[in-house]
């Protein structure tokens, strides 16, 4: 969205598209869904000292229905799996993935020869859209995570990026 | 009264401008109250001081998926929010602003109130239930049984105003307190019996405390225990649904508030006997509606087994004991204004 080509036509819509994405980008609601311990840098994320409302992003729906950007924050088991699936299943349009941390990236830690329980990575069953390296990430990357999401909606990022000196 | 054709459909207008600006940014009103009650900024970067966050979540609600499961009853679930919404404007039809500001005044405008208020409640009971969904069937069975616990004592504190005033119209109710606050319900110590006077700012606190248990909010929000009904009737409702329903719960504040102005506090009426008019009114609502979220905000949520102990053992006998003594006061000590 927002990134690819609007084709052209006679009744242009292209306003309007871009109008529901900044609606959409500017009221991100996550869901209150935390597997692992990365959930405490989402917590903390939303508490006072980050605040993840500045960006309207801090009301966690309990319910899917109600959320639009599903948080992977932490390891996925295999028996964690399908519930994960069911839940992104009953997320209504349009609707995003973030992996936050490692094990959500790619199995992390438990990406070895052993590993007999753990789904190495979201994208293995979900469509994710932001990826947010860290072990766990800290609450500023996670809310860097938002904006670039609220960038891939948009096609305009909200402030200038940083560069790493 | 004025019959130009004009005048209803202004005041319809005019209603309905009202209750949509009130749903949008009361919304935005809690979102900055949680934020700085909990030491945090609230919605910021969303227009200036986040005042454009209404209406990005608005426009996100109307574009969302309209989603209805599987194995829901069609045609209930559908009604639902719109029964959530409808009878929380309806209700702003019988109240008065200011004198010249009421779209009708009706004689029994607080039975008016009241009805479409239990009316508003079966929209949670029909949402719940058409939902097919177990938490959603448990926090309707839960709203229903609060809301009638707390109606009780909540109608008796508007009999004991009822009988002091003598008018069942909400326009000669706030018309008697006019004057100064020392005529006001809350603390009438300019009225003919000194004991009524030390007993209303109790009938007050009771009828305070049940409009926030009737409107479902915390300390007493069991319809939506997040921690244990995920988010109670409006499980299965996303996009608009869920919006219609937030909207209703916000009007039925506004109402709970107007309502307790208009009983309580003197209406339109200045504390010093001043300059009259609706911006009394609304300050005074919108002073109520800031304590709501403000209480929302700083007390953690009970139980609902304490909640209908604090209503069927506490409130009702203390409320009944009130109207009890106001009755004995109109009688000998000849009270009635």
């Amino acid at each position: 969205m927002g990134t690819e080509k609007v084709p052209s036509s006679v009744v242009q819509f292209a306003a309007l598209d871009k109008l529901l994405a900044l609606g959409r980008a500017n009221s991100l609601w996550p869901m209150t869904f935390g597997l692992a311990c990365c959930a405490i840098e989402m917590m903390a994320a939303g508490a006072a000292r980050f605040d993840l409302a500045r960006f309207g992003a801090e009301v966690f729906r309990p319910s899917p229905r109600q959320s639009d950007v599903m948080i992977v924050a932490g390891t996925i088991t295999k028996k964690m799996a399908p519930a994960v699936q069911t839940l992104y299943d009953q997320m209504p349009e349009p609707k995003w993935v973030i992996a936050m941390g490692n094990c959500a990236i790619s199995g992390g830690p438990f990406k070895c020869k052993n590993n007999y329980s753990v789904v190495e990575g979201a994208d293995q069953f979900l469509p994710v859209d932001v990826y947010i390296p860290g072990c766990p990430p800290r609450p500023e990357a996670l809310i860097e995570g938002i904006l670039v999401l609220e960038e891939k909606i948009t096609g305009k990022r909200r402030w200038p990026r940083v560069e790493p000196t | 009264m004025d019959t130009s054709i004009w005048q209803p459909i202004l005041y319809l207008i005019g209603i309905m401008a009202f209750a949509g600006l009130n749903a949008a940014y009361l919304g935005w009103c809690e979102r900055k109250g949680a934020g700085h009650v909990q030491r945090r900024i609230g919605p910021k970067e969303v227009g200036p001081y986040g005042l454009l966050q209404p209406l990005a979540d608005g426009i996100k609600l109307m574009t969302k998926q309209l989603l209805v499961p599987q194995g829901v009853d069609g045609i209930l679930f559908r009604v639902a929010p719109i029964l959530a919404m409808i009878p929380a404007i309806t209700s702003m039809v019988a109240i008065p602003f200011s004198p010249n500001i009421q779209a009708r005044s009706i004689d029994l405008s607080v039975l008016l109130i009241f009805a479409l208020a239990s009316i508003g409640m079966m929209a949670v009971l029909i949402g719940g239930w058409a939902s097919n969904n177990k938490y959603a069937m448990i926090s309707a069975t839960r709203a229903v049984s609060q809301n009638i616990a707390y109606e009780i004592p909540m109608l008796i504190m508007v009999i004991t105003v009822v009988m002091m005033t003598g008018s069942m119209n909400l326009e000669d109710i706030a018309a008697k307190q006019q004057g100064g606050f020392w005529n006001w319900n809350i603390f009438p110590v300019a009225g003919e019996s000194v004991a009524q006077a030390l007993i209303m700012p109790v009938a007050f606190l009771i009828f305070f405390i049940c409009s926030i248990a009737e409107t479902n909010r915390a300390p007493f929000d069991m319809a939506e225990a997040e921690s244990e009904l995920i988010a109670g009737h409006m499980t299965e409702y996303g996009s608009m649904g869920f919006g219609l329903f937030m909207m209703g719960e916000y009007l039925n504040i506004v109402v709970g508030a107007c309502l307790t102005t208009i009983l309580f506090l003197g209406g339109w009426d200045c504390p010093l006997g001043l300059l009259p008019g609706v911006w009394w009114f609304l300050l005074k609502i919108y002073i109520l509606i800031f304590t709501f979220i403000w209480i929302r905000w700083t007390y953690p949520r009970t139980q609902i087994y304490k909640l209908l102990n604090l209503s069927w053992k506490v409130l009702i006998p203390f409320s009944l004991g009130i109207l009890l003594l106001t009755a004995i006061f109109i009688k000998v000590e000849g009270f009635l204004i």
